[in-house]
């Protein structure tokens, strides 16, 4: 919302400058979005008047003329000037030196042009930057005064204002509504206005006919007969340009004007050029209407329409029609002035993608008192403006009923708002803002909201769980707490709330509880752990493209987004190494292939998201003296998500591997952790080969994903005392040989179940295959500790014991010792 | 007989200088004075020698043993350093060699600035008693819209800003969505637990924007307290304020920061205000110059929040905040470009980047 200074004085009678303006009009809400002054760069331009012009002895265009300045004494400066309307006697515009020139982005300066001296420059509107017109300098009315800043003399010394205007409050969409909370915030007193009734001299030869109530409760019309259409006189088109909003001719700028000095939106139609002599509110019905914006719209059932006999010819609250608009050959107009429904406004704008100044404040509500006097104001200003002759009014429907109560417990206003405020200063408040004070007992107080605040005292709509039902007990006092919140707000806002004491939160508990959850808590850890061993976070767009969702997983239609805003990144993906390996190949494309990136963020499924830790390590390891860079390897991926479980409490003794894994893993190169026969911890593995060489993206990739949600919350349990034994453990080697299908974990798994009471540890320390060995079969070199309890083993006790293990893994996996 | 004493003396003294290593040194050390060393040797004699000559050749005998055992004593001390010096020698390396790559993987990974900033607000916000919530991404309507009294009509529900997902089965038109603001974890609260609540829900968040200042996908951190309508603990606008200060001063680590409260409008909060900090917009130092830039919005409660969330707005009440986690990112750490947040380039992600185990903030705590 954009406003003049000058435009805001009409309404306010204030002293304050733009800056104090602007600090109360932050602090009361309506936030201050810029400020810009035309005049300022204008600042240096004076009137003047040519006293002589003589032709320039050295230059056959040019003139030498003698300037009356009103500048440094009664001496008339000299300026050499080659407009051909310079002529003795005329008033003119005059810069001195060192004036910038915005028209043409120069600085002038003192000089001589062609022998002669020229103390500066005489202008046309356009070198001020304020037209286009170049034909000469500009011509000032005869009788100006030399001397004065050419700004005010014209007017361009206006301040326009842009404030940001929240959507409760419709009523500072106009003029007025702001003077009148700088009013009552103290920043001057507030103009009467009142409009006079314009006598109706005959019957309007338009009449309302309202088929379509709910949508329009209220509307008034006048026919004005006998107009003139034309441009708008010179201060309303000044006025209009200054806000951002484009003169048209007399009878439209007149409805532009009150829309934004009352916030009330008017449209005129051209009778002539209306059909049957009665203008109806109906719901629309799939004509197309062509707008005064050039564009053509459908009418929906769900719009409410203004058609005549031949259609629609407007669109309420948001437009009118091209075939029924004023133009320059209208001589009578039919003034319509209505309450629309807001919502329904606000609903049809967004169908049509219509973001016009006449929505923006129907959909905010109006003011529900001003149709007739908006009416006869907007009457007057039109035979002012084109002269003619008023109907009578007509209307449809009649002002809705909107006197609302507020109550206010004085109390309420430090026990909500923090801010101790007298009960006399409280009602004073908001008495200047026009809320008039019904009945008070000291402690609490009714007030009655005026008409131009529809946010205060709303009735109540509540939003329940879905399934759960409202309690109309409860909706009143809903009502009754929201109407105090609203009186506590104005009365808050007006004081400032800089004003509130800051005051810190009393604490809970004098030791706060963890902030973190221990699922949080292990996301940290596991951040931080993957950071430790050389990855670097990454947070990627939780959507992707259909297609790399499919790579990675599922892409089911229920996680694709209906409005994405770009075809690749419509589908929410399934894990966040999706989103890895795409940076991976940004990265390589920059001449970076060797990465090693992790994520924690959400994986989508159909059934819900998950948080996934996710790694990709790309390319070679770092050179090294003795050592040539590698290929990263599965068992670096591996050993990076073993670390991560560790590192989040997972006992690793819970932990097995199985040869598993979804698609996007190399299927001989990639396993699946799981904790139990239940809980998948996560996956890693070599990323497949045929997904990386799809993708564009050559190289090696090795990649796990953890499910951090799986990780079981650590137990509170004592720990039992550890057994230090004092015998020293007995360490033997074996070596197995097995066959493919049997995993080193099973033969460890089986060594150490052999003798639960002996045998505390397993190890492997070798794997050997080819040579001598059958194709297929490896030798597995495990080293098993025994630790004697009470007496150290004998020989044949341990003998035994070997023996066990050796039956133990030969019954569990077919692997034999080693002859 | 003194002349054989010489000779061993003699050549013993001459086979120690001439002993190369600790091997030499030993065989002498034992052919001298071991057991069967030719020392020894003569002293065992000694108790043949005839009574008168055994007092004068014990006395040379004795004299001679101590002699040699010191000479072959500091020769082995001597020996020993030497063979250590030689050793040390011998394995002089050049330290500037760097260790493997893998030892010293601290040095390449990092952290991402948003990670840093969310620790940065759980800590302090966890100093005043604030927990940590979370919740879906995907929400439905009703969390993300209804129940904070942003009806179907509100201008955030256009297509244009709120990413909308197919609805499911039974569920109405455009009923799932991806959060435009983290407020529906805050409606989980205060469903499922009675007040006291004072928790902080950092996450992501997401509009249908895209443009230098705009990400469809960015960060928010909101926060709720809610507590008694009056009486003992209740929370009002001045608590907010209170709280938002100790917050802005202690992340900016500025402890004079200026901060101005202007009022303002959210469905979700009556009254409701924004927070703008002191900054320079010629330089962007933050609390220096006469400009003022906006970082958060807040507000109490709305009353119709409350009901819609199960609390009787007569007897609870309480306030809300969010601001942008990015946004404040970039302030406090000078980053112009928004968009370079969800790019992943490694070169931005290392510059910009927080180390593994420094912590996020001192309030972190270990």
């Amino acid at each position: 919302m954009k406003f003049t200074l000058s435009w805001l004085r009409d309404h306010l009678d204030t002293t304050a400058t733009v800056d104090e303006l602007a600090a109360v009009l932050n602090r009361i809400g309506l936030e201050v979005e810029g400020i810009h002054n035309p005049g300022i760069p204008l600042a240096p331009f004076r009137t003047a008047r040519i006293l002589s012009a003589e032709p320039h002895p050295n230059a056959d265009r040019l003139r030498v003329c003698q300037v009356e300045t009103g500048l440094g004494g009664a001496a008339p400066v000299q300026v050499v000037c080659g407009a051909p309307n310079a002529r003795a006697g005329i008033s003119v515009i005059f810069a001195p030196p060192g004036t910038h020139i915005p028209g043409s982005d120069i600085t002038i300066k003192a000089g001589e042009i062609r022998g002669q001296k020229s103390d500066g420059m005489l202008c046309s509107l356009r070198e001020l930057g304020l037209g286009l017109e170049h034909d000469g300098i500009a011509e000032l009315p005869d009788n100006t005064t030399p001397g004065q800043s050419y700004a005010g003399f014209a007017g361009l010394d206006d301040p326009v204002i842009e404030i940001a205007v929240t959507p409760n409050r419709g009523d500072a969409l106009a003029v007025r509504g702001i003077a009148r909370d700088l009013a009552a915030a103290g920043l001057g007193h507030l103009r009467p206005w009142l409009a006079e009734t314009v006598k109706g001299r005959y019957d309007s030869r338009i009449t309302w006919e309202n088929a379509f109530p709910e949508a329009c409760p209220y509307v008034l019309g006048r026919t004005v007969r006998g107009v003139r259409n034309g441009p708008s006189p010179p201060w309303l088109q000044e006025r209009l340009r200054a806000v951002g909003v484009r003169p048209i001719s007399a009878l439209v700028d007149v409805t532009n004007h009150f829309s934004i000095d009352l916030g009330r939106p008017l449209h005129v139609f051209d009778v002539d050029r209306c059909a049957g002599g009665v203008l109806t509110l109906r719901r629309g019905a799939g004509e197309t209407l062509r707008a005064l914006d050039g564009r053509d719209y459908v009418a929906d059932p769900e719009d409410c329409v203004i058609a005549d006999a031949a259609g629609v010819q407007s669109f309420a609250g948001l437009m009118g029609g091209e075939a029924t608009g004023a133009t320059a050959d209208t001589t009578a107009v039919f003034i319509e002035c209505a309450l629309f429904d807001p919502i329904r406004v606000a609903l049809s704008g967004r169908r049509h993608g219509i973001a016009s100044e006449a929505r923006q404040r129907f959909e905010r509500g109006l003011d529900p008192a001003l149709p007739a006097a908006a009416l006869e104001a907007a009457t007057r200003m039109i035979m002012e403006l084109c002269g003619g002759e008023a109907s009578e009014v007509v209307s449809a429907g009649g002002p809705p009923d909107w006197q609302r109560e507020a109550g206010l417990r004085f109390d309420r206003v430090a026990g909500l708002g923090g801010l101790r405020v007298e009960p006399d200063e409280a009602v004073a408040a908001l008495e200047r803002l026009g809320f008039a004070l019904k009945s008070s007992d000291g402690t609490h107080a009714v007030f009655a909201v005026p008409s131009w605040r529809n946010d205060v005292a709303q009735p109540v709509v509540l939003a329940p769980q879905p399934g759960r039902p409202v309690d109309p007990a409860s909706l009143q006092n809903v009502a009754e707490v929201e109407a105090e919140c609203d009186l506590v707000e104005e009365v808050l806002r007006l004081r400032g709330l800089d004003a509130v004491p800051a005051v810190p939160l009393a604490p809970l508990a004098p030791v706060p509880r963890p902030s973190l959850s221990p699922r949080q808590s292990r996301t940290a850890t596991a951040r931080r752990l993957m950071a430790a061993r050389g990855m670097v976070e990454c947070v990627g767009f939780s959507f992707t493209a259909r297609t790399q969702a499919l790579r990675f997983g599922a892409a089911p239609d229920s996680l694709r987004l209906l409005n994405p805003i770009a075809a690749d990144l419509d589908q929410m993906r399934p894990t966040p190494l999706a989103t890895l390996v795409e940076a991976a190949g940004r990265n390589a494309a920059r001449g970076l292939p060797d990465l090693a990136l992790f994520e924690v963020g959400a994986g989508f499924e159909e059934d819900g998201q998950r948080l996934i830790a996710a790694g990709l390590r790309t390319g070679r390891t770092p050179r090294h003296p003795g050592r040539p860079s590698q290929p990263v390897s599965l068992w670096d991926a591996k050993a990076d998500a073993i670390a991560v479980l560790a590192a989040v409490g997972v006992p690793m003794e819970a932990v097995s591997v199985t040869a598993d894994a979804p698609p996007h893993y190399h299927p001989g190169r990639s396993g699946t952790l799981r904790q139990g026969p239940k809980i998948v911890l996560g996956r890693f593995g070599a990323v497949h080969p045929g997904l990386l060489a799809e993708l564009g993206q050559g190289g090696d990739a090795v990649a796990f994903e953890l499910f951090l949600d799986q990780v079981p919350d650590p137990k509170r349990r004592r720990r039992t005392a550890p057994e230090l034994w004092p015998l020293q453990p007995v360490r033997r080697d074996f070596a197995f040989l097995a066959g493919p299908e049997v995993s080193a974990e099973a033969v460890l798994r089986a060594a150490r179940g052999a003798d639960r009471a002996l045998v505390v540890g397993v190890g492997l320390f070798d794997v050997y295959e080819g040579g001598a060995l059958p194709d297929g079969v490896r030798s597995l070199g495990i080293e098993v500790v025994f630790q004697p309890r009470e007496r150290t083993l004998t020989d044949a006790e341990l003998e035994a014991a070997c023996e066990r293990v050796a039956a133990a893994v030969g019954k569990a996996t077919g692997a034999t010792l080693r002859g | 007989m003194a002349d054989d004493l010489d000779t061993l003396r003699q050549d013993t003294l001459e086979a120690l200088a001439a002993a190369a290593d600790h091997r030499d040194w030993d065989a002498i050390r034992v052919g001298t004075l071991g057991k069967s060393g030719r020392l020894t040797a003569l002293l065992k004699e000694l108790g043949r020698a005839a009574p008168e000559q055994r007092r004068s050749r014990g006395a040379a005998l004795n004299l001679l043993r101590d002699e040699l055992g010191a000479a072959i004593e500091a020769r082995g001390r001597a020996l020993e350093s030497a063979a250590l010096e030689a050793r040390l020698r011998a394995e002089r390396v050049d330290v500037t060699l760097p260790p493997t790559p893998e030892s010293l993987s601290i040095l390449s990974g990092s952290l991402h600035p948003l990670t840093r900033t969310t620790w940065e607000m759980t800590a302090i916000f966890g100093a005043m008693g604030f927990g940590v919530a979370d919740g879906p991404d995907i929400e439905t309507d009703w969390h993300n819209f209804s129940a904070l009294n942003t009806p179907a009509h509100h201008p955030a529900r256009t297509d244009h800003d709120t990413f909308y997902l197919p609805s499911l089965a039974g569920e109405g038109p455009a009923s799932r969505v991806l959060r435009t603001q983290t407020s529906g974890v805050q409606v989980r609260t205060m469903l499922s637990a009675p007040p006291p609540i004072r928790i902080i829900v950092p996450g992501r968040t997401y509009r249908a924007d895209h443009d230098a200042t705009h990400s469809p996908m960015f960060h928010q951190c909101e926060g709720l307290a809610i507590g008694p309508a009056s009486g003992e603990g209740s929370i009002t606008l001045g608590h907010l304020k209170g709280t938002v200060v100790e917050f802005l001063r202690a992340f900016f680590e500025l402890p004079s920061l200026p901060i101005r409260f202007r009022a303002s409008y959210f469905p979700f909060t009556e009254p409701s205000m924004e927070v703008d900090i002191g900054w320079s917009r010629r330089t962007g130092e933050i609390g220096a110059g006469g400009d003022w830039l906006e970082v958060l919005g807040s507000g109490m409660v709305h009353p119709r929040v409350l009901a819609n969330c199960g609390l009787d707005p007569r007897r609870w009440q309480g306030f809300a905040f969010g601001m942008g986690i990015e946004r404040l990112t970039m302030l406090k750490h000078g980053i112009p470009d928004l968009r370079a947040f969800y790019d992943g380039d490694l070169r931005w992600l290392r510059h910009y980047g927080h180390g593994a185990l420094s912590p996020a903030s001192l309030h972190e705590g270990f």
